[in-house]
C-alpha cells in the first residue's frame, strides 16, 4: 500500500495500490467505450421488445414483430409450394409409362429429383450416383428389377427386401455353401466370369446350369422379375475378383433398399425416379 | 494422523482393487486399477515416512514447489494436446489415418474429446493453477494457505486428467461435449476443486494487503463459477456403482440448454475470466508499467461475469430450444462485446511507455499477440451469435476457426509467454536460455495460427453457402457429400498450421529443458574497431541472443 503519485509518462494519477510492484492508474474510462457499451444495452432492450424475448409466468414474451424462427421457415416453404403447387399437381398425375423428356414438367421433376436423390439417395449411390460395392450404379443401363421410368418408381416406392413394405421387391439367393462342395464352388467361380462365351460342358459350366440358371438364365443374362443380376456382362455389384464371387456363391448376397414412398412425398417419388432414369441409362 | 492416512489408503486401494476386478466395463477396471496402484504407491511411502521427524515449513517464503510442477505439467500436457490436434486434423483429411488396427482407441470420435479436454483443461487448468497460486501470493504478500493442501490439488488434477483421458480412449463419456467425463470421475475432480478454492480462498484471506488485486477477482470468479457450473451440467444417476455408465438428470432440450450453459461458460470462466487474471498479472510486470484504469477494471469485471453466465442459448440457435431463450443468449452475447474489449483495452494501453519492448522482448510480443487474438475472437463471438449470422455459420468449421484463434491466440500464446515468465523466476536462472528460440516459436506459433483461422474461416463460410444454396424452385444445390470433398484443400492448410504451432511448442519445450537444467548461453561481443570519430555513444552490448 503506497500512497496515489503522478505517474510522469501519462501524467496520470495512481490509485496507490501497490501489488508485488503493480501499481494502477486512475484513468477515466474511455468516453468512446462508455457509450458503444450503452449503446449495445439500449440496442438490447429494443431487440427484446421486438422479438419474442422474457419468460413470464407462462409462456414468454412474443415480441411486437411476431416474429417466430419456426414461422420464418413455414413462410420460406409455403412460397415456394405456393409457387410449384401447379406443377406438383401435375407430377403426380401424368402417366409415367408417356412421360415427355422433352415437356417442362419434365424439366421440372428432374430439378426436384436431383435435390431429393442428393439428400437421400446419395449416402448409399454416392453424391454422383456412380454407386459403391452392394449399392448399384445407377448411371450405367444395367438394371437388377427394370431401368423403364414406371419400374424404377415401383423400386424407389416400395424398396427391396426390407421389412415395411409388403410390395417390396423380394427375392433370395440360396447360400451355396450349404450346397455344393468347395471345388464345386471353385469351378463355379472360374466358370462364372468366362461368360457369355462359355465352355458349357466344363464342369462349372453344368454346375452353372444344374444350380443357377433357373434365375440367372440359361446364358447367364439374369432374370429382372426375381432381381437376379445379368452374370454376363462386366458389371458387378459385390465385385467380379474370384475372393468376391466365392464369397457371394458360398453365402450368397441380401441388399436391402428402403422403401421411400414411405418416407417421401408421391411428387418427390415420381421426381427422384425421373432424375434417376434421366441419369443416362433410362430405358 | 499417521495411521488414520494409512488406513484411509489401504482402503481406497482395497476398493479399487475389487472395482478393478468386478468392474461392468473396461474403463471401469483400467480406472480401478489405475486408482490401486495409485493408493498403494502413497501407502508405501506414506508408511516409510511415518515417524520421521518433519520440520515444519518456513512460513515467511513463497510455496512455490507446486508452480514449478505446474510449469512442467503445463508444457508437458500441452504438447500431447497439440500433437493429438494435430492427428486429428489429417484423420479429416485423410480418414484412412484411423488405423484399422488402432480401433476403436485411435478413433476420431474418441481422440478428439482427448484432444479438447488435453488442450483446455490439462494445458490450460494447469497453467491456471500454476498462475494463479504464483500470483495471489506476490500480490497477497503472503505465503499460500493449507500447507501441503495444494499438493493434493496438483497431483489429484494430474489424476483427474489421466482418468478422464484414459476414459474417453476406452469409451466413457456421457457424451456432453468438454463434460466428457463419466461420474466418478466428475465427482474426483469436484472433491479437486474445493480443495482448489479452499488453497485459493484461504490465500486471500490472509493477504497483507488492503485491497484484492484484480487478478484475484478474476481467479476467485473462474474457480466458484467453474465448481457450480461443474456440479450443475454433471448432474447424472450411476447405472451400478460398479460401472461407468450414468444417466443425465435433465432430458432433451432441458439438457441441451444446460449443457450449453455449462459450454459456453466454459470458454466464458476457463478460457477467458481466468485468462484475464493471468493478463493482470504479466503484462503489467513483464512491462514495468501501471495498470492502464482502476475504473474499467472493476466495471468490466462486473459487466463480464453478470453477462457471460447468460450467453449460452446462442449455440442453440434453430433448435428445439424456443425462441425467447434463443433470443435473450443473442441480446447478452452482444452486450458483451464491450466488457470483453475492455480487458483487451486494458491490457494493451498498460504498455502505453513501453511499446518499443514489442521489437525487443519476445514475452511482450507473445501477450500483445495473445490481447490482439482475444479482441479479434471477442469481436467474433458476439457477431456469431446474432441469428441471422449463425444461420450460416452454426455447424460449420467457421465455429472450429473461431475457437481455435481464440485458444491458440489468446489461451496458447498467454500460456507461452507465462511459461516465458515463470521459468526463470522459478529456478533462479538469468533469463530463458535462447532468446532466438523464443523468437523462433513466436513466428512459427503465429503462422500456425493465421494458416489454421484463414483455412477455417474459409472452409466455414464456404460450406456454410453450399448447405443453403437453392435454385430458384427451392430445391437443394448441393449433397453433403460435395461439400465434404470441396473442404479437403483447406484441411491440408489447417494440419499445416497445427504442424507449425506444435513445432513451436517443441522448441520451447527444449528451451525450458536447457534453461532449468541451467545452461547459460552467453554471447561474446564482436571485438570494436576503435569509434570512429563523433560516435561518442557507447559500444552497443549484444544482447544475449
Amino acid at each position: 500500500m503506497g500512497e496515489p503519485r503522478k505517474d510522469d509518462l501519462t501524467g496520470r494519477e495512481t490509485m496507490g495500490h501497490d501489488f508485488d510492484g503493480i501499481e494502477e492508474l486512475n484513468t477515466p474510462m474511455p468516453r468512446w467505450w462508455l457509450i458503444c457499451f450503452y449503446l449495445t444495452i439500449i440496442w438490447g432492450i429494443g431487440y427484446t421488445i421486438a422479438f419474442p424475448a422474457w419468460p413470464m409466468i407462462s409462456g414468454a414474451t412474443a415480441g411486437v414483430l411476431g416474429y417466430s424462427t419456426r414461422g420464418e421457415v413455414s413462410e420460406q416453404i409455403e412460397a415456394h409450394e405456393a409457387a410449384n403447387a401447379e406443377l406438383v399437381s401435375e407430377l403426380v398425375s401424368v402417366d409415367l409409362a408417356a412421360f415427355d423428356p422433352q415437356s417442362d414438367l419434365h424439366r421440372y421433376a428432374v430439378a426436384r429429383g436431383a435435390s431429393v436423390f442428393r439428400a437421400q439417395c446419395s449416402q448409399c449411390h454416392g453424391s454422383g450416383a456412380a454407386g459403391a460395392k452392394g449399392y448399384p450404379n445407377l448411371l450405367d443401363n444395367d438394371w437388377i428389377w427394370g431401368g423403364a421410368l414406371e419400374e424404377i418408381a415401383r423400386t424407389v416406392r416400395h424398396g427391396i427386401r426390407n421389412e415395411t413394405d409388403t410390395d417390396a421387391h423380394w427375392s433370395e439367393m440360396p447360400a451355396f455353401g450349404d450346397l455344393l462342395e468347395g471345388d464345386e464352388i471353385s469351378a463355379l467361380v472360374d466358370f462364372i466370369p468366362t461368360l457369355p462365351v462359355a465352355d458349357w460342358d466344363s464342369p462349372g459350366g453344368v454346375l452353372f446350369t444344374d444350380n443357377c440358371a433357373s434365375c440367372h438364365g440359361d446364358t447367364g443374362l439374369g432374370d429382372r422379375s426375381q432381381g437376379a443380376p445379368n452374370l454376363a456382362d462386366a458389371i458387378w455389384l459385390y465385385g467380379g475378383d474370384p475372393d468376391s464371387l466365392t464369397q457371394t456363391v458360398t453365402y450368397s448376397r441380401f441388399g436391402v433398399m428402403p422403401a421411400w414412398g414411405q418416407r417421401l412425398t408421391e411428387a418427390d417419388v415420381r421426381a427422384v425416379s425421373a432424375y434417376v432414369h434421366a441419369l443416362g441409362g433410362g430405358e | 494422523m499417521d495411521v488414520v492416512k494409512l488406513a484411509l489408503l489401504w482402503l481406497i486401494a482395497l476398493v479399487a482393487a475389487y472395482a478393478a476386478d468386478q468392474g461392468n466395463d473396461l474403463a471401469f477396471r483400467v480406472h480401478g486399477l489405475i486408482i490401486m496402484l495409485v493408493a498403494a504407491a502413497l501407502f508405501v511411502w506414506q508408511l516409510r515416512r511415518t515417524g520421521d521427524a518433519r520440520s515444519a515449513p518456513a512460513s515467511d517464503v513463497y510455496m512455490d514447489g507446486p508452480v514449478r510442477a505446474g510449469v512442467i505439467a503445463t508444457a508437458f500436457w500441452g504438447m500431447a494436446g497439440l500433437a493429438v490436434g494435430t492427428l486429428i486434423a489429417f484423420q479429416l483429411a485423410f480418414p484412412v489415418l484411423n488405423f484399422e488396427w488402432a480401433q476403436p482407441f485411435g478413433n476420431f470420435g474418441r481422440l478428439r474429446p482427448l484432444h479438447t479436454s488435453a488442450v483446455i483443461f490439462a494445458f490450460g487448468g494447469n497453467a491456471l493453477i500454476a498462475s494463479s497460486i504464483y500470483i495471489v501470493q506476490r500480490t497477497s504478500r503472503t505465503r499460500l494457505f493449507g500447507g501441503n493442501l495444494v499438493w493434493f490439488v496438483f497431483w489429484g488434477y494430474q489424476l483427474f486428467i489421466v482418468l478422464a483421458a484414459t476414459g474417453y480412449l476406452m469409451g466413457a463419456t456421457q457424451s456432453k461435449e468438454y463434460a466428457e467425463p463419466e461420474w466418478y470421475v466428475d465427482i474426483w475432480l469436484t472433491i479437486i476443486w474445493v480443495a482448489y478454492l479452499v488453497v485459493f480462498l484461504g490465500t486471500i484471506i490472509n493477504r497483507r494487503e488492503r485491497h484484492i488485486y484484480v487478478a484475484n477477482w478474476f481467479f476467485l470468479a473462474f474457480i466458484i463459477t467453474v465448481a457450480m457450473l461443474h456440479v450443475v451440467n454433471n448432474l447424472a444417476v450411476p447405472v451400478s456403482i460398479w460401472g461407468s455408465k450414468s444417466v443425465q438428470l435433465f432430458a432433451g432440450v432441458q439438457d441441451a440448454m444446460t449443457q450449453w450453459w455449462y459450454g459456453h461458460n466454459a470458454v466464458g470462466f476457463f478460457l477467458t475470466a481466468g485468462f484475464l487474471g493471468m493478463m493482470y498479472y504479466y503484462v503489467p510486470k513483464q512491462a514495468n508499467r501501471p495498470v492502464y484504469s482502476y475504473k474499467l477494471s472493476i466495471v468490466h469485471f462486473w459487466a463480464l461475469i453478470f453477462l457471460y453466465i447468460w450467453a449460452g442459448p446462442h449455440h442453440l440457435h434453430y433448435t428445439a430450444l424456443p425462441d425467447w431463450a434463443s433470443t435473450l443468449g443473442m441480446v447478452f452475447s452482444v452486450i458483451l462485446w464491450m466488457p470483453s474489449w475492455a480487458g483487451m483495452m486494458n491490457g494493451l494501453m498498460t504498455l502505453n511507455g513501453a511499446w518499443d519492448k514489442i521489437r525487443t522482448d519476445p514475452i511482450i510480443r507473445f501477450l500483445v499477440a495473445s490481447l490482439a487474438f482475444y479482441g479479434m475472437a471477442t469481436f467474433e463471438g458476439p457477431m456469431m451469435s446474432i441469428r441471422a449470422v449463425n444461420s450460416l455459420s452454426h455447424y460449420t468449421d467457421w465455429t472450429v476457426g473461431h475457437v481455435h484463434s481464440g485458444a491458440l491466440g489468446w489461451n496458447g500464446m498467454i500460456i507461452f509467454a507465462m511459461i516465458y515468465f515463470l521459468t526463470p523466476r522459478l529456478w533462479n536462472r538469468g533469463a530463458m536460455y535462447s532468446t532466438a528460440a523464443m523468437n523462433w516459436h513466436f513466428w512459427l506459433a503465429m503462422i500456425g495460427i493465421v494458416l489454421y483461422a484463414a483455412s477455417m474461416w474459409v472452409t466455414g463460410i464456404m460450406e456454410g453457402l453450399m448447405w443453403r444454396e437453392v435454385d430458384d424452385q427451392g430445391f437443394l444445390v448441393n449433397s453433403f457429400a460435395d461439400t465434404v470433398s470441396a473442404k479437403f484443400p483447406m484441411y491440408l492448410v489447417r494440419g499445416l498450421g497445427g504442424v507449425l504451432y506444435l513445432a513451436g511448442a517443441g522448441i520451447m519445450c527444449w528451451n525450458m529443458w536447457m534453461t532449468i537444467r541451467g545452461y547459460e548461453r552467453v554471447s561474446q561481443p564482436v571485438s570494436k574497431m576503435t569509434p570512429p570519430a563523433g560516435d561518442t555513444a557507447a559500444p552497443a552490448a549484444t544482447p544475449a541472443e
